[in-house]
């Protein structure tokens, strides 16, 4: 292996004289430190490479050692349920893979094994986690490890691939970080991934396998709603890198977590999970790394056949940290002091979202949703418009509506999602098939709302024609009762298509009933002053998810309240 | 440590800040060095660039009346450090740690790096005990949390510094669980009469017993006022994580903070960012706001709120923006309602504290605080609107509901946001329940009938549970 002396250092960047050959990408480490390090450029008689670390201390004839090999992170199903840097180093306790664990073979001698398919599993705490065979190692079973208790960095099996060659096969795996990983072919995402949320799910929903960013100025609700979708969504795997963000944030995830249980499996939430840190003060470079981290790891459960959200909250501070060193190389600044390749990170970024047919045949999927926090607020700047490029859900998060605590602050005006249509059918299969008409016909109304109230503005209230005094009736109903969902409730924090749709009926019947009762000449105050509006607003925290009865009662309440509103004026012109 | 060697006469150039030597001592990056002159004064620097045969100091004072020759290096061999002790307490310091209230030094007990060491998020506890400031606008609407950074966006001129005085001698506890509760005031840049008045403030209420003091004065060089917060929190945190005491650290100005960061890095010859800062902004005001937190296992806690001004009042200047990414939440002064004479003048809409609902509710205020709260920012905000609606249209052409919601705005700020003295918060919630009486029942969309029923219907019965 080469390894070369240091010449110069300064801030987290060092030269280094060679001896022997560096390859660009190639991870190094400083000898008697733990400090890790990646070359970022060559030439005959210099490298220049970043430290992952605290660089205190450090200083020319030091020994750089080179690995041989790009940037790599340990893989394997210790993963779930820790925490760990933006390098994949646990940050708490020892290295789990130093540890023995219990490991029962899948497959039996002579079996034959594609890359990706399971080769047996490892048993804790009751759940099994399988154990991939990596890519580009398939071929014909020659020796497998009987059930029982291994060290986790021995080979557990022997496979004599179709070359005749002999691989031993581990329960880890190393991968470089800026590669994706190899899969059969690429599929059109063809559902949405259920959040739980109703603005998202029935407005603006994401796809499995899709892309979505969460754009907001501070204290818009970002990693309020980052964490809402890391608890409540359907994916199997949830990756959750914290990219410059909050340590209190990170003790919250990995607090709150266990004790939260998955509605679906009824397991603790934390056992899927994984935990990616690098808070805002820890070293800068490593924060670059941590986001292609994440997307290995995610990559890594994908291609076992299982759906994987990864939340990059935040995408601007991993930006911002690119512009920093590239600033350190002295590059030339493009937009705003960041490098001109910012928005081509940016795609290679959010491309390895997808849903695929992995190698061994199976179905799984990446979908990636990266926090933004543009400076002030402003989504012109250069990370918000370069994102908005490449994903196909936008959530945009607004002040004024984060400042009257209505969460979640999303704006529906700003707010955009393309695949949305393709989902039509899905819903139907679920039980609603108007479910493109109901959201067209909010997203309409609340349109013209936005228009009216600029109207207003002008000559008041009153002044509006008693059909406009409907739409904002309407449009504040659709507000209160479908888009705002408090994360704290017990009763709302989550809500099951089901339930979304029985809400959905609700308050497009309300609306049908109002235009109607207005037709027939009710006054459209009276129609706003309803009691069973303020019913129907609340009832994503009135009523709870396995009560379908009580809709049915507030149905009912609804019906006979607007009956008796049109008995009231039996002179009707 | 390694023991002290002076070398002699090596130096090549002086730029700004930056002195270039020849290096003929092993030294490593970030080390402390002394710089003397030839006139015998020392100024001190850290190593910020080395090669093979030279290295760049970065000296934190002035440089003027450096000369090349002759200059002597001090090599301490460790990076900055502060030697601080228990009797810190009570004393008055300047912005780099050194005694300037004509005590006697302080005795070490300990050496700690002034960087800190990064608070690993996985042994980080979870911030969750809620601090009365006595505060209404504080306590009720943006609760602060034990390990909580809230700093104040002010604007010059605007009584942020009395506001931060009272928080730093009111808070206290909501359970006495007879722990120590000590006070880090670090002002950075502020002038002789703001330190002044602190300074009698602090000797009045007594509280100067439990509170050190770091005064880094507007004419002290820039270079030390980076370095004054770093003392200030090595200070803190030796106070919580080493002696297990609740440590609340008020700083003011951060914007000064900023300014000497910003001309420190232009005389580096960095690339600036946006508005002259450099690019790093973020990255460095960090490593001071996660400074603040709570150790599993560990005893004690750090609590900081910083102050800052708003250039021009704007909450978008990078300064107030950034530091709004980083700590969690921020209470904001509002120039309009100092002018209507309301104190304190928290303009609650674009205040927050991220971690409220972790710090009220059962077990730790009341079980209706959060719908309160969260009642209050909904009818609030909306009657802002409806006072925006109103200057156009006139009170008249505004429907019943839209004009008691302006009648509400301007009690909530009268009533509800200016007080006079400590309010406790028992009062703050019987005056927010009698508030939201004015409002129709029917358009308190955040309170569930229950609540409605407990609070609101029977004002009589209310009013003798808040007597007992």
């Amino acid at each position: 292996m080469a390894d070369a002396v240091i010449s110069w250092v300064g801030g987290p960047i060092v030269h280094g004289r060679p001896k022997g050959s560096f390859a660009v990408g190639e991870a190094i480490t400083v000898s008697d430190t733990q400090l890790l390090g990646e070359v970022i450029r060559v030439a005959h008689d210099r490298i220049v490479a970043q430290i992952y670390g605290d660089t205190t201390g450090l200083r020319p004839g030091t020994r750089l050692e080179g690995t041989g090999r790009a940037l790599s992170v340990t893989l394997g199903p210790h993963l779930l349920g820790g925490i760990f840097d933006g390098l994949l180093r646990p940050l708490v306790g020892d290295d789990p893979t130093d540890r023995s664990v219990v490991f029962e073979p899948g497959l039996s001698l002579g079996d034959t094994i594609l890359p990706g398919q399971s080769i047996g599993a490892v048993v804790e705490n009751g759940t099994k986690r399988q154990i991939p065979t990596p890519p580009g190692l398939g071929g014909t079973i020659e020796t497998i490890l009987p059930a029982g208790t291994y060290p986790m960095a021995d080979p557990v099996a022997q496979v004599r691939g179709e070359d005749g060659v002999v691989h031993g096969l581990g329960m880890l795996e190393i991968w470089p970080i800026r590669r994706s990983r190899p899969i059969q072919r690429r599929l059109v995402p063809n559902r949405p991934m259920v959040t739980g949320q109703r603005i998202l799910d029935s407005l603006f929903p994401v796809a499995r396998g899709g892309k979505a960013a969460i754009p907001g100025g501070f204290g818009t609700g970002k990693t309020v709603l980052q964490e809402t979708l890391a608890k409540w969504c359907d994916a199997d795997i949830i990756v959750y890198v914290g990219c410059g963000e909050r340590g209190n944030e990170m003790a919250e995830v990995l607090h709150e977590f266990p004790q939260l249980l998955d509605p679906r499996t009824g397991r603790p939430l934390m056992e899927r999970t994984v935990v990616i840190a690098n808070t805002s003060n820890m070293p800068v470079a490593a924060r670059e790394a941590s986001i292609y981290t994440a997307v290995t790891v995610g990559e890594y459960f994908r291609d076992q056949g299982l759906h994987v959200a990864l939340m990059a909250d935040s995408t601007s501070r991993w930006a911002e940290a690119l512009r920093e060193v590239s600033g350190r190389l002295g590059e030339l600044p493009a937009e705003a002091g960041y490098p001109a390749y910012l928005s081509s990170r940016l795609a290679e970024f959010y491309e390895r979202a997808a849903r695929v047919e992995t190698l061994s045949g199976a179905e799984g999927s990446l979908t990636l949703i990266g926090a933004v926090s543009p400076p002030a607020g402003d989504f012109s700047e250069p990370v918000t418009s370069h994102t908005k490029r490449y994903v196909r859900s936008f959530w945009g998060l607004d002040r004024e509506r984060a400042q009257a605590r209505f969460y979640p602050a999303i704006h529906p005006l700003q707010s955009y999602s393309e695949d949305a249509e393709a989902f039509a059918a899905w819903w139907a299969a679920k039980g609603n098939d108007q479910w493109d008409a109901q959201r067209r016909m909010m997203l309409t109304l609340l349109e013209e709302e936005a228009r009216l109230e600029r109207m207003t503005r002008i000559v008041g209230k009153d002044a509006l024609p008693p059909s406009q005094q409907m739409v904002i009736t309407a449009a504040d109903l659709i507000n209160e009762a479908i888009l705002r969902q408090s994360a704290f409730s017990e009763n709302d924090r989550y809500c099951s298509p089901a339930r979304q749709t029985r809400m959905l009926r609700l308050v497009i019947r309300a609306i049908d009933l109002g235009n109607a009762a207005l037709e027939a000449g009710v006054a459209p105050q009276d129609i706003a002053s309803l009691p069973v509006l303020r019913q129907l607003k609340r009832m994503g925290e009135d009523i709870a998810e396995d009560d379908p009865a009580a809709f049915d009662r507030l149905g009912r309440d609804l019906e006979r309240a607007f009956a008796h509103l049109s008995e009231e004026v039996p002179h009707a012109s | 440590m390694r023991a002290e060697i002076t070398l002699n006469g090596t130096g090549r150039s002086i730029e700004g800040p930056l002195l270039t030597l020849r290096r003929n001592v092993d030294i490593g990056l970030n080390e402390a060095v002394d710089v003397i002159a030839q006139d015998g004064t020392s100024r001190f620097g850290r190593i910020a660039a080395l090669d093979d045969d030279s290295m760049v100091v970065e000296v934190l004072e002035s440089t003027a009346g450096l000369a090349l020759s002759d200059i002597r290096l001090r090599v301490r061999g460790e990076p900055l450090t502060f030697q601080i002790g228990p009797d810190i307490l009570g004393r008055v310091l300047d912005g780099i740690g050194r005694p300037i209230d004509g005590g006697p030094p302080i005795a070490a007990a300990e050496n700690r790096r002034i960087d800190g060491e990064v608070l690993n998020p996985a042994l980080r506890a979870l911030p969750t005990d809620f601090i009365e400031t006595g505060v209404t606008a504080i306590d009720l609407m943006n609760s602060l949390v034990r390990g909580q950074k809230l700093p104040i966006f002010s604007g010059g001129g605007l009584p942020h510094d009395r506001l931060a005085m009272e928080i730093a001698t009111q808070a206290r506890l909501r359970s006495d669980a007879g722990e120590t509760f000590s006070i880090v005031f670090v002002g950075i840049g502020i002038s002789y009469d703001t330190a002044a008045s602190f300074r009698h403030v602090m000797d009045e209420t007594g509280a100067l017993a439990h509170t050190v003091m770091f005064l880094n004065m507007a004419n002290d060089p820039s270079a030390q006022r980076i370095l004054t917060p770093r003392y200030a929190l090595t200070a803190a945190e030796y106070l919580a994580f080493g002696l297990g005491h609740h440590v609340l650290v008020v700083m003011t100005d951060i914007t000064n903070y900023c300014e000497a960061l910003r001309e420190v890095s232009a005389g580096h010859g960095e690339i600036p960012s946006r508005k002259g800062y450099p690019g790093y902004l973020y990255s460095d005001l960090a490593t001071l706001y996660e400074r603040a937190g709570w150790m599993t296992g560990v005893a004690g806690t750090v609590t900081q709120v910083p102050i800052l001004t708003m250039p021009s009042d704007d909450i978008s200047h990078p300064i107030p923006d950034l530091t709004g990414y980083i700590t969690e939440g921020q209470i904001v002064l509002d120039r309009v309602l100092d002018r209507k004479g309301i104190y304190p003048p928290i303009n609650v809409l674009p205040s927050l504290s991220r971690l409220i609902d972790q710090g009220i509710g059962d077990g730790y205020t009341d079980a209706d605080h959060p719908a309160l709260a969260h009642q209050l920012f909904a009818s609030y905000s909306k009657a802002v609107r409806t006072r925006v609606l109103a200057s156009v249209v006139g009170r008249d052409g505004l429907t019943e509901s839209d004009q008691q919601h302006l009648d509400f705005a301007d009690l909530f700020e009268k009533q509800l946001v200016h007080q006079d003295g400590r309010r406790g918060l028992e009062e703050s919630f019987g005056i927010a329940w009698e508030l939201l009486r004015k409002l129709p029942g029917a358009e308190l969309m955040r309170l569930s009938d229950e609540q409605i029923e407990r609070h609101l219907k029977e004002p009589r019965a209310e009013q003798e549970t808040l007597d007992d």
